[in-house]
């Protein structure tokens, strides 16, 4: 079973990593590059135990929540992958 | 009195502590690995400067889970001093022992200079022995170390006076300019509300000592071991 996380800073968090590559797009010639947020990406592969659904979810809030996000500045996302 | 230094895998600052702590201040050191479980003693912990883990996911992301951290939080719940430099202080707000965190600089670029810094409070074991208001040239050597908290906490930080350490300029004042990577508030280093737990971006230890060409560094060591002696 897999697990696609997303953790992202959140928005009233300045992302001068996403303003320098909407610089660099523009630059590029890539018009109207309005912004640009850049942030991390997880594929997680769990072995299927044929957990409920609810389960896994529990256990990939935690994950963000204790290591893959601080959530001082991040927020996260996640979907189930059938 | 006696200092313990965590070494976690990547730390690369901790013989710079060892060094100004056991060979200029004289004092009694043990190194900590970081699987260990009891501070054997320790009455001031240092998490050093380096790369802990790599950095890996983020600064001190991975390091907070060090079997060490365990008996570092108990120390700090019971009031005993720790010391984050730079990593250690990324590592330190990562493990929720200092509030907010520590983000790229603003200019995205690693930053391997001196700055100057103004001490701002002197009622902490950390500083008990500088002037308020002294301005200290310290090295900086890190490419995440832009302080940031929302608005509230750094409210809550100015009202309990935990902000211990300003970016300025020379003359102490607090410009844009002075601010090397875009820090909240110019903020180089807090404490807790407790103020045994400090964590500082600049590196003091990297200036102590007469023979590197600046000891502005070494009052920071000096107000630990005068705040050591008093207990």
């Amino acid at each position: 079973m897999k697990a696609t996380v997303i953790v992202e800073l959140k928005p009233s968090v300045l992302d001068p990593q996403g303003k320098a590559i909407q610089h660099s797009l523009s630059t590029l010639g890539f018009e109207g590059v309005e912004d640009v947020r850049a942030g991390k990406l997880f594929r997680i592969t769990l072995a299927d135990r044929g957990q409920p659904r609810e389960e896994i979810e529990r256990q990939l809030r935690q994950m963000c929540e204790r290591l893959l996000a601080n959530t001082v500045i991040e927020k996260f996302s996640y979907s189930i992958d059938d | 009195m006696k200092f313990g230094i965590v070494v976690l895998p990547g730390s690369n600052c901790d013989h710079d502590a060892l060094h100004v702590t056991r060979d200029i201040l004289g004092a009694e050191v043990d190194v900590l690995w970081h699987k260990e479980t009891d501070l054997r003693g320790a009455d001031c912990v240092i998490i050093p400067g380096g790369f802990a883990y790599g950095d890996y996911l983020r600064a001190g992301a991975l390091a907070k889970f060090a079997p060490v951290m365990e008996p570092i939080r108990r120390h700090a719940a019971a009031g005993g001093l720790v010391f984050g430099i730079c990593n250690g202080f990324q590592v330190l707000t990562e493990a929720g022992l200092l509030p907010g965190a520590l983000m790229r600089n603003q200019h995205l670029r690693f930053l391997g200079r001196d700055v100057f810094v103004r001490v701002e409070e002197t009622d902490t074991p950390f500083t008990c022995d500088l002037e308020r208001g002294a301005v200290l040239r310290v090295p900086i050597a890190h490419g995440e170390g832009n302080y940031f908290a929302d608005d509230d906490v750094l409210d809550d930080l100015e009202r309990n006076r935990q902000v211990i350490f300003r970016y300025c300029d020379a003359e102490g004042r607090f410009t844009r300019e002075s601010n090397p990577n875009g820090s909240a508030r110019n903020i180089a280093g807090i404490c807790n509300a407790g103020r045994n737990v400090l964590g500082m971006m600049p590196h003091p230890e990297r200036c102590a000592e007469a023979l590197l060409g600046n000891t502005d560094g070494l009052g920071v060591f000096r107000s630990i071991a005068a705040a050591m002696a008093k207990v």
